[in-house]
This record gives C-alpha cells, sequence and structure tokens, in this order.
C-alpha cells in the first residue's frame, strides 16, 4: 500500500520533470535499469579506447597523434564520469567491472569492429562518436540527476572528437585515389554498425517502454537513429564519399531522407559475442584490470602506512 | 557505494571555476589517499581550463540532510515572507531603497 504512494509520488515527479537523485525513493525496476544502462555507457567508452589506442603508435603526423591521445584521454575520463553515476546507484565499482568480465554487462558492439586502416579512426571519429552525441545530447534530459550531469559535461567535450574524425575523412576522401579508396572502404565498414548503435527497432526493444514511461531515455531508438541518418548523409556527400546503402534516396516533397532496412542478423550475432573483436577486447581488458592489481596494492599499503604514522605522531 | 571496494574510498570533487566564484560539485573520484584524489580530480575534471582550485572530500565525511525530512527541514520558512524584501510596503515616491 504504502509503495503504491510512493510509485504515484514518483511517477508524479518524473511526469514534473523533476530529477530523481541517488537518496530518492525509487521502484527497483528504476535502479536495475539504471545500472544496467548506465554501466553498459561506461563500459563502452573503456573499450572503445581499444580500437582508437591501436592507432597511436601508427598516427601520421604528430598533430594526429596528439589530437588522438586526448580523445582517448577524454573517452576514459568519459567512462569514469559514468561509473561515478552508476554508483550512486549502490553498485560498487567493483561489482560492475566483475559483471563486465563475466560477460553479465555489455558494451556498445561497435567497439567490436577492428580499425584496420588510418580512415577507419576517422570514420570512428565521424560516424560512431557522431551517434554517440546524438544519443548522448537526448540523454542531458534523463531523469537521473547524476546521469544527466554526466551527460551535459561528455557532451560539452564530445563534440571536438566528431569533428576530428570528420577532418580525417575528408583529407583522405580529397586526397590521392588510394586515399579516396581507403575512406570510402572505411565508410563502407562503419556506416552500417553505427546505425546499429542505437539498438533494435522500438517494437523489438524489451526496455524502451519502461525507459520511456521513467524519462531515462528522451526519444526512442528508432527517432535518435533518424537524427543520426538525416544529418550525416549530407556531411558524406560534401566530401564526395557514397552512402554504401543502395535503398538511400533524398524524398523532395518530405525534405528527408529515405533509408534501407539494417541486415539484424549481424546485429545480434555480434551482441551474442560472435564480432571479429569480441574475445581480444575482452582479453585486453581483463588483462590491463589484472596486471594492474600490483599498483592497487601498493597504493591501499601506502595509504594504510600514512595513517598509521599519523597515529604514532 | 562500497568502501571496500579495491579500487580506493570514493572523494567527491567541487571546483571552483574562477577566483570569487563558490566551488561547485563536479562529480566524484577513486583514491586511496588525498594526494590521488586531488590529481585524479585534476585529470578528470580539470582537462579543459574548468577550475582554479579543486576540493576534494572523503564521501564518509559528508552529511546530508535525507529527502524523508525535507519537509520538517524545508519547509517552515515557507510562512515566513516577511524574510522578503518584497514584503514591506514603501513609502510613495521613495527612492533607492
Amino acid at each position: 500500500m504504502e509503495d503504491i504512494k510512493k510509485l504515484e509520488e514518483f511517477q508524479a515527479k518524473i511526469d514534473a520533470d523533476l530529477k530523481i537523485e541517488p537518496k530518492d525513493w525509487m521502484p527497483e525496476e528504476y535502479r536495475t535499469h539504471l545500472q544496467r544502462q548506465i554501466s553498459q555507457h561506461a563500459h563502452s567508452e573503456v573499450i572503445g579506447m581499444q580500437p582508437e589506442g591501436n592507432w597511436i603508435s601508427r598516427a601520421p603526423s604528430l598533430r594526429s597523434k596528439v589530437v588522438l591521445l586526448a580523445k582517448i584521454q577524454d573517452e576514459a575520463g568519459h567512462g569514469q564520469y559514468l561509473y561515478s553515476a552508476a554508483e550512486t546507484l549502490g553498485k560498487s565499482r567493483d561489482e560492475y567491472l566483475e559483471e563486465l568480465h563475466s560477460g553479465k554487462a555489455k558494451y556498445s558492439s561497435i567497439f567490436n569492429y577492428p580499425t584496420l586502416t588510418w580512415a577507419d579512426i576517422g570514420a570512428v571519429g565521424w560516424l560512431v562518436d557522431g551517434a554517440a552525441i546524438v544519443n548522448q545530447v537526448s540523454l542531458q534530459r534523463t531523469s537521473y540527476g547524476p546521469y544527466s550531469r554526466a551527460m551535459v559535461r561528455i557532451c560539452k567535450e564530445e563534440s571536438f572528437h566528431q569533428r576530428q574524425g570528420y577532418e580525417i575523412m575528408a583529407t583522405c576522401a580529397l586526397g590521392t585515389p588510394e586515399q579516396k579508396k581507403m575512406a570510402q572502404d572505411a565508410l563502407n565498414r562503419f556506416w552500417w554498425p553505427s546505425l546499429m548503435m542505437f539498438g533494435p527497432h522500438d517494437s523489438e526493444s524489451a526496455h524502451t517502454a519502461n525507459a520511456m514511461k521513467w524519462r531515462i531515455k528522451r526519444e526512442t531508438n528508432d527517432e535518435l537513429r533518424d537524427k543520426f541518418i538525416q544529418k550525416t548523409v549530407q556531411q558524406a556527400e560534401v566530401i564526395g564519399l557514397t552512402v554504401p546503402d543502395p535503398d538511400l534516396k533524398w524524398n523532395e516533397a518530405d525534405g528527408r531522407y529515405e533509408y534501407g532496412e539494417i541486415n539484424w542478423d549481424e546485429f545480434w550475432n555480434v551482441v551474442k559475442g560472435n564480432g571479429p573483436c569480441n574475445k581480444q577486447r575482452m582479453r585486453h581488458h581483463i588483462k590491463a584490470h589484472e596486471d594492474g592489481t600490483w599498483v592497487r596494492e601498493a597504493a591501499i599499503a601506502y595509504a594504510e602506512k600514512q595513517k598509521s604514522k599519523q597515529l604514532v605522531a | 557505494m562500497s568502501n571496500t571496494d579495491h579500487q580506493g574510498d570514493v572523494w567527491e570533487v567541487f571546483i571552483q571555476s574562477k577566483p570569487g566564484l563558490p566551488h561547485k560539485h563536479a562529480g566524484s573520484v577513486h583514491a586511496t589517499d588525498k594526494e590521488m584524489a586531488l590529481q585524479n580530480a585534476r585529470d578528470m575534471y580539470t582537462r579543459r581550463q574548468e577550475g582554479t582550485c579543486i576540493w576534494v572530500v572523503p564521501l564518509q565525511a559528508i552529511v546530508s540532510s535525507m529527502p524523508e525530512d525535507s519537509e520538517s527541514f524545508f519547509e517552515p520558512s515557507d510562512d515566513k515572507i516577511y524574510r522578503h524584501p518584497t514584503h514591506y510596503i514603501m513609502p510613495e515616491g521613495a527612492k533607492n531603497i
């Protein structure tokens, strides 16, 4: 009885666009939904450092190298902001990492594709960060306070990422015929996986209804995907690249692009762990975490020593 | 927010963006001691000249009011409108007050 009243008050707050804060009462499913969504988001930022890190030592100029390093450092920071937000829901950082390593928690499938050429780094910044921005701009208005604040901070930093990616793509596309071919090839491989980043169709998405009712998400997967397509196709045209969708065409009457259907078999296959790099990504993350054990142990030992020194003094 | 975490304790971070402005909550970091907390906060929250000063405070040291207390805490001030300048009636024609 008491819970029904609390639930009504909770929903009234959501409907009035008031934020929910960590110590406020919330339904258990709201909490678990956020724990899953925010940790998945955090894991994606951190795993996303790997395909880009692949090119630090081979960046074609000093400028592109410092830029790539700064971008990857930002991704690490974004992961940290999101883990911090996730921790306010009553689960520790260790527990979230454990869920990632055991495979219980997922991360965005886009990072299970390899970055084979330098143009792929362009495609990642332009398309992958571009898709992430569309999603994150919308999530700034999410109902959970700490998640919303993390999104505001991330969005401020994210726009340089997309611009650096598009700059790489433009440089390649407007360069020699070989460079243009490389840019087109990167677009061909990253276009569809980028569209898949928005998740299944609304009709197929297990979580959409609750997420919308509780205003965790403010726009649906299909709405966000459409926004991304509408703004990105023009950018491809400007640099003379062709979006690899035979059904893509401009609808003059509606003033918008029409497009083809995603290969959902590929989507589910990669989600289930059979993408080109799933195993490699997870192996690397576990190794980095285990290799860091001595650092964490040393830091704790040092802190304890300092504390006991203080007690003596 | 378990503090038995192997990642160190949680520290809340407050940043002053310019001299003269109040410190504002920015987020949190994990650290095992105060120097590490300060350095992690610098790396995480001030990569783009966002600050001129950082405070880090152990989460355990923060005492917070609770949502269920908000009625007794904050509502009594609702009926004390005489605490606001608009409560007072000024004589016609008085200036600069």
